[in-house]
Parts: C-alpha cells; structure tokens; sequence
C-alpha cells in the first residue's frame, strides 16, 4: 500500500503569538510539526505496520518547512516531499487541495492519503475533503480506527452523536483524530536518518500547475480583547457560607 | 442578499446552532432553509417556524444517512441552480467537509467556524480566531456563494414563530456514492458541549479524595480511577443542578477518568458557555484556550497559585470534594430543586 500523510508546519503551541501592522509573529518559538499531523503520519505508519507499504510525508511550504517532514521521517515514515515555490503566496485551503491533488497524482498509484483534523494555526479543517473532492475520491473524514482489507477501507467516524462505520474502496482519502493512538516518539535511529535524508522540492512547474488564486484572504489580524477584571477569590466561615455567596455572585450575573 | 441556510441535524436530531444560523441569514435579507436526509419534514416545519422565508427539501432514501459526497453533490446542484450570495452552516463534523466539498465544486471558498462578521455590500467580512485563539482574523472569500460556517453559540437563536407555515420546495438528491455506511454506535455520553450554556468540568484533581477508601483488589490504576470516578460522580451532579454537562481536561481523559467525549481544549472542544466551572483543573494553556471566552469562569482549586485563576471571574481556593457539594446544594436551594 502507498500511503501519503499530509502535513503542515506550524508555530509550536507554546508559543506566544502576536500581531502588529497585520504581521504574525511567535517570537523566538519553534516551527514543528502540526500536533493534529502527527496522528496523520501515526495512523499511516499503523496501516503500513498492518498491511506492508510505504509511507510518504507530504507537506506544502518555505524550505524551512523541511524540518515537519523531517519529524515525520524521524518518526517512521519512508519518504518526504516538500512542495515549495516562491510564486506561492497567500495560499488558501482551496489552493493547498489543487495543489496536494497534483502532487498525490504526481506520486502516482497512491491508496490512501491520511490529513490531521485541522491546523494549529488557521484551523479552517477543510483541506482534507477539498482534497478528496479535487482527486474525485471518497472522503473518510474525522477517523477514530482505521482496517484495510480487500482493497476497501473502513473506519470509526467519531462524530457529536457517537460513532459511525464508513467504508470506501481504495484510493481513498481519511483524517484522522486523535483516537486512532498517541503519536510514536521519534526513535535515535530514526532521528539519525531523518538527519541525513535528503527531501526532494517539487516546484509549481513540476507540478505542471500554475499557482493558484486565492480565494480566501486575509484582511487584518488583530490582538482578541483581553478579560480586564481580576479574579475574585471568595472567602467564608464554611464551604456552605463560601456557596451562598458564590451562588449570589452568579445569580447576579444573569447567566443562568 | 440571498442567503442558502443548511439546517444540520443526525437522524432527526437537530444540532441546535442551525437556527443561529438561520436567524443570521434572515437578518441579512431573504433566507431559503436547506434540509437533507429521510423523512425529514418535521425540520422542514420547524425552519418555517424558525423563519425561513423558503425551505428547499431533499427527502430521499438516499439522503438517510449523511454520506459526504452525496450531500456535498446535492447541495452543489441547489446551490448552482438558486446562486446565493451566500450559503451558512452550523459549525459540525458534517458541515465542515459539506461546505468544503461543495465550494471546490463551485470554485468558491469556505470561511469556516466564524464567530463575529459584518457586512461589506455584499460580502461577509468573517472574524474568526486564529492559532488557537490566540489571535482574530477577519477574512473574506472574494467568490460566490461564500460559504461561512458559525461556530455554535457565537450568533444569537431567534424566536420561534409557533403557527408560522410553508410548504416546502422539493429538490433532488445526487445519490452517487463512493462511501457506504455500515453502522452507528451512540456515544456513551451524549454530551454536546459546543451547545452547553453551562459547563462544570473536572481536572486530574478529581482523583485526589484523601477521604475515600476504595474497594479492595483494586491495583494502583484502577484506585486512581475510582477515586476520580467518585470525583467525577459530585461534578455532574452540580452540573445536573444547574442543567449543565460535564466536561473534561485532557489530564483527565488521559488518565482514563472521563471519555475524550468530553475533554475541553485545544486537542478537544473550543467551549463558549454562559457559565465555566472548572474543578480541580490547573490550567495548562491547552486548556484555558478551549474556555476562556466563556462569559462567567469560576475556578475550584486548592492551588491559589493554579494558572486557572488568571482565567476566572470568581475562584474558591479550597478542597473540592467538601466545596463542590455544598456548592450544588446552594444551587438547588436557590433554583428550587
């Protein structure tokens, strides 16, 4: 089986993010692997552990990007493809999907190609379908246990309501939450091939694609508004006393 | 304006910010309702009540089930034929890949799990976090139909016209399916915390009740466990009280206290309830980006210096097994339950 988890890079959760003159920056933070992207390559990494293969890291992004596919590689995964081209900018979800579509069909004979929920950084969680729709394949979204058998596929949906069993034929594309099992921990060896690999750039010309037009944009970025009042600590005799005069605060707030 | 309202709902069961969408998009000019699925008319009925000036219904055996690319290809064609200005949706694991889908279809774009806009002529200029919240952006998509999804409790829900009727149009369903559906198992908890007003959530700190003595033959796991069961047995009786539900931080659904169903955060729920009760919960960032816009936090912690308190409106330093019980006891005094 040829499996493709797509990946994106993004500014570590930890990081302090701002915004000034409609520019984002995260300090002196690290750039890592998308924590939603690392269930991807975990789930692809499992299918291939059940059923032989390869597993090939996709990821659109700076050169810099290189350092996501080279957890996924550290991680377990056979390959690693950067699409990079300075005549992308301001890429939207629609574009990232054209774009993921024509390397995928570049890589060719590929089964299934796993994404994340969402991304840490725009959250949008629409790459993944807008994929499947410009490859024409089923779309298994929000995976919680994924089983190949007979060239099929079929998984747990983990939706607001339960669980749903879906199947599909191969090719297929899935997400994946974080049911499917805690991301493996990078081995040494793994760090140490990762280190040495070297991960082919694909170009829009490669692609034989043009760059494509942002439909979605940006136009301002913006600090959200910071809660002014203080924490008020109530104090009491008793816990019942301490009750009464929370249950009183809340009451007067209205909310309820 | 011409505005395209999909009405989200599973097997019958509405998700309830379907109307927040729909009393947005009749704020904003004419509104037509859409409903899929298998006997389905009751929602049709109820959207007119809601206010729907138009109900386009697709009522088809194979619309039972929601399958992506059969409600994704059915919502294209009705799109394509009425050309709105806009199509809005409820933000849920369906409309996310629905509203997805459908704009590759048309060339157009999603601004997903909006929770501001305002009105640019007509172009909908959405405000939406960004990097977990850390950030807001606003955000237009220069194509039509804008597809907009709304996160849950972000838009106000209009009245209800109780005797306001229509009759529905009828359209057609694409049934072409690659995907099939074998199967549905209902959570253990039905728990629905983007719609929640009230939220009382415990934290590792359930699990720490000096004063309980667990059955025997348990090993070291399993009384971590039970001890936090019994933790969490206290939280959603308050939350019971107060008509709420439960929710989670990720220590605790880690620790195996609590089903992920549940968990509140960055890897979980985004929350916007009127009312946060976090107990026993510390406060990792993770967390507090998932809860901070509720509108009243209460902390519950025997930490004064627990990071939560930076995120609350009224905290109680103290032990939670003694305070959560007395406080749902004044609760049920005052609501008179």
């Amino acid at each position: 089986m040829k499996i493709i988890a797509c990946i994106k890079q993004v500014p570590d959760s930890e990081a302090k993010v701002s915004a000034s003159g409609g520019q984002i920056s995260w300090g002196e933070a690290p750039l890592v692997i998308n924590p939603f992207d690392e269930y991807a390559v975990e789930g692809a990494l499992q299918q291939k552990e059940a059923g032989g293969g390869t597993v090939t890291a996709l990821c659109i992004g700076p050169e810099s990007a290189k350092d996501a596919l080279k957890h996924a590689l550290a991680m377990g995964a056979d390959n690693a493809i950067l699409v990079s081209d300075p005549a992308l900018s301001g890429l939207d979800t629609q574009g990232a999907a054209h774009l993921l579509a024509a390397a995928i069909k570049k890589i060719g004979d590929v089964d299934m190609v796993i994404f994340g929920r969402q991304t840490l950084d725009d959250g949008f969680g629409v790459t993944g379908p807008q994929t499947a729709r410009a490859l024409g394949w089923p779309m298994l979204g929000l995976s919680g246990q994924i089983k190949v058998q007979d060239g099929a596929v079929r998984v747990e949906r983990v939706i607001e309501e339960g669980r749903q069993s879906l199947s599909a034929k191969l090719p297929a594309v899935l997400s994946v939450v974080q049911n499917i099992g805690e991301p493996r921990y990078p081995s040494f060896m793994g760090i140490r091939k990762a280190s040495k690999a070297e991960i082919p750039v694909w170009s829009l010309a490669d692609l034989g694609i043009q760059a494509p037009a942002p439909v979605v944009t940006r136009t301002e970025v913006m600090t959200p508004p910071v809660r002014d009042a203080a924490c008020e600590i109530i104090t009491g005799e008793s816990p019942a006393a301490i009750a009464e005069t929370l249950v009183d605060k809340i009451m007067a707030e209205k909310v309820l | 304006m011409k505005t395209l309202v999909y009405i989200d709902h599973f097997k019958g069961e509405l998700q309830p910010a379907s109307w927040e969408a729909l009393g947005l998009g009749k704020s904003l000019g004419t509104v037509s309702a859409v409903v899929f699925g298998s006997g389905v008319e009751a929602i049709a009925s109820a959207a007119f009540e809601y206010g729907a000036d138009e109900v386009l219904l697709a009522d088809d055996p194979a619309l039972l089930d929601y399958r992506a690319e059969v409600y994704a290809s059915t919502l294209t064609a009705i799109a394509s034929a009425a050309a709105p200005d806009l199509i809005l949706f409820p933000t849920t694991t369906r409309t996310r890949e629905l509203a997805a889908m459908s704009a590759m279809d048309l060339n157009s774009g999603v601004l997903a799990d909006i929770t501001g806009m305002e009105m640019d002529g007509d172009r909908l200029v959405a405000v939406r976090p960004i990097y977990e919240g850390k950030l807001l952006e606003k955000a237009v998509c220069t194509a039509k139909p804008q597809f907009v999804t709304l996160r849950a409790r972000a838009f106000p829900k209009p009245a209800l016209e109780a005797g306001r009727t229509g009759t529905p149009t009828k359209v057609v369903a694409k049934p072409e399916a690659l995907t099939s559906v074998e199967g549905y198992t209902a959570s253990e908890s039905t728990v629905n915390l983007a719609d929640a007003g009230v939220i009382v959530s415990g934290g590792r700190g359930v699990s720490n009740n000096p004063s309980l003595t667990p059955p025997a033959g348990l090993d070291e796991k399993q009384v971590e466990i039970w001890r936090a069961q019994q933790g969490f047995a206290l939280i959603g009786e308050l939350a019971n009280v107060l008509g709420g539900a439960v929710g989670a931080s990720r220590a605790a659904v880690d620790g195996g206290y609590i089903p992920y169903s549940h968990q509140v955060g960055q890897t979980g729920k985004v929350v916007t309830p009127d009312l946060y009760i976090a107990c026993g919960i510390s406060g990792a960032i993770q967390h507090l980006v998932g809860m901070r816009n509720a509108k009243v936090v209460v902390a519950i912690n025997k930490d004064s210096d627990a990071p939560i308190f930076t995120q609350a409106h009224y905290g109680v330093v103290g032990d939670l097994f003694t305070f959560v019980p007395a406080l749902t006891e004044a609760f049920r005094q005052k609501l008179g339950k």
